[in-house]
């Protein structure tokens, strides 16, 4: 749909990815849950994926992961095609993804570990990732001694400790209240703007997209999923999330996208309605 | 009136009251139990003599004439709760992997279920003899089903988002089997650990009880075998004291290994 940048090949790229589940009983026509999309993200960029609950966000986002492979088209990591794990992206779960039976640090080193780091140069750097995200001293604690805010900054720090090019985000932030959220949206940008990985970012919260982007994608509601819109966001960075929610040009840039959102929010809406 | 030392003190001196109370209880049943016989309500010949009982187990102990079947039955104890914990997981880490096999073996593993596996006993007394061996047999098929179904749960259970990223970091698919399949399997092996000691412990005594030379079981069986009912009831007593020496044994492993897991809110005591 954007052009890749001049020069470089975008570091992520769905080419007409479509997904579809089988239908429910045999010869039912098969469930399209996501109807080719095509999108791009460039080095460093920020995207966030608006759309109404229950569209495929999560199903474009396991396709970009490798966790879940489409029916139709293709997916590039650097211009070339996936098959498999995404082995350059970090995935944030929007569910707690921390293994319980680990405590936070072992948590974090995880990834190293498994790459075949050593004990102690694991421990180091997690150590200093968990210093990173605001926890150190919490590296002992097992996941159920922790906050949810403290949980996602782990898992944060789970993840950014392999230093993916890509970071895949679901609804990262959805289940914490809204202070914390603001915190963690800000945590998350400092992080960002230091290491500039490219991010995606998934989420139905309008408001939330607009403060962290440089682009938004907007999706149709479901079923066949597919985008409707892209704006890109020219807010000056660095932002904060809480004071630029304030200025003129971020309400007037939420006019506009919210225009377009809105059809298929009610779209949705009726189809919930429907099915109930 | 109260102080706030007081109240402080209030919880502890309250369990002090309830483990009173818990010891009144026992007493009580005892006394019953010696009212009822030593008037002649129950007959003493069939339901025994609780201070003869009593007496028989003060005399065991202290001519140590029980402790080495008191060992037999914990070696036996042991071994079959090891060795049934070891094949119950190593079986259903690989059914709960594997769904061909496990859905080949299904029906085989219900039945195996299903059968009353103290019938075994038998054939185990003639293929590994009246030694520990056909106790420790007899303990493992009772052990093996306990730890096998819960650890086939426990895979089949793991939390999807969790598998997800841990693959996403990088996990290899040996690498998810120790560092997800197999702890999550351990919580389930130990949320089942005081039924399958307890399985393993009833396998031995069963054992015993039908054919042995040695152990407490054996002890129970002489005495049946000479209309000694207060030496039978002696090693009931004894059976169930060592099973609650077990059990808080197991609750003492339990705490230390599952520090990762949320306490209960409400402590089981």
């Amino acid at each position: 749909m954007t052009p890749a940048p001049a020069g470089a090949a975008p570091v992520l790229a769905l080419d007409h990815v479509g997904v579809e589940w089988p239908g429910a009983t045999a010869g039912a026509p098969p469930y399209v849950a996501v109807d080719d999309v095509s999108l791009s993200v460039a080095r460093g960029e920020f995207v966030s994926v608006v759309g109404p609950t229950g569209c495929g966000k999560s199903t474009l986002l396991n396709v970009a992961a490798g966790l879940l492979a489409p029916t139709s088209g293709d997916v590039l990591v650097g211009g070339e095609r996936l098959s498999g794990l995404n082995r350059r992206a970090g995935y944030l779960f929007q569910a707690d993804a921390l293994m319980p039976w680990r405590n936070a640090r072992e948590n974090v080193e995880a990834g190293l570990i498994f790459a075949g780091a050593t004990r102690d140069e694991a421990r180091e750097r997690a150590e200093q990732w968990l210093r990173r995200v605001g926890l150190s001293g919490f590296g002992d604690r097992y996941p159920h001694e922790l906050s949810g805010g403290m949980r996602k900054r782990v898992g944060l720090a789970q993840v950014l400790i392999l230093q993916p090019e890509i970071l895949l985000m679901d609804e990262p932030f959805s289940a914490l209240d809204v202070q914390t959220r603001q915190l963690m949206e800000n945590e998350l940008l400092d992080l960002w703007s230091a290491e500039r990985r490219s991010v995606v970012f998934i989420t139905h919260d309008l408001e939330e997209a607009i403060a962290l982007s440089d682009r938004i994608v907007l999706l149709s509601a479901g079923p066949a999923t597919r985008p409707i819109g892209e704006f890109a966001i020219d807010l000056p960075r660095p932002r904060d999330v809480a004071e630029i929610r304030l200025t003129p040009r971020f309400l007037e840039l939420h006019g506009r996208i919210w225009a377009a959102l809105r059809s298929e929010v009610l779209k949705a809406y009726a189809v919930s309605q429907r099915l109930a | 009136m109260r102080s706030a030392s007081g109240s402080r003190n209030g919880r502890p001196s309250r369990r002090a009251r309830l483990a009173v109370y818990r010891v009144l209880l026992l007493v009580a049943v005892f006394a019953g139990w010696y009212a009822l016989t030593a008037t002649g309500v129950l007959p003493s010949f069939f339901f025994g003599r609780p201070l003869v009982v009593l007496r028989r187990v003060w005399e065991w102990f202290s001519s140590g004439k029980i402790y080495p079947h008191l060992a037999v039955t914990l070696v036996e104890t042991v071994l079959a709760f090891a060795a049934g914990t070891l094949l119950g997981v190593a079986a259903g880490l690989w059914l709960g992997l594997s769904r061909t096999a496990a859905s080949l073996l299904d029906p085989y593993i219900k039945a195996a279920n299903a059968m009353p596996r103290v019938i075994l006993a038998p054939i185990f007394a003639v293929w590994f003899g009246l030694g520990i061996a056909s106790k420790v047999a007899l303990g493992i098929t009772l052990v093996f089903f306990i730890v096998f179904f819960n650890v086939f749960q426990g895979v089949r259970e793991v939390s999807p988002v969790v598998l997800a990223s841990v693959r996403m970091l990088g996990a290899t698919r040996r690498q998810l089997l120790r560092h997800v399949y197999l702890p999550s399997a351990t919580s389930w092996v130990f949320s089942s650990l005081h039924t399958s000691v307890g399985m393993a412990f009833v396998g031995a005594v069963v054992g015993e009880y039908l054919g042995s030379a040695a152990g407490v079981g054996y002890l129970i069986l002489q005495a049946e075998g000479t209309f000694d009912i207060d030496t039978v009831f002696a090693g009931i007593v004894v059976l169930t004291a060592f099973a609650l020496l077990l059990d808080f044994a197991v609750t003492r492993a339990e705490r230390r290994l599952l520090t990762w897991r949320p306490r209960a809110p409400a402590e089981r005591t």
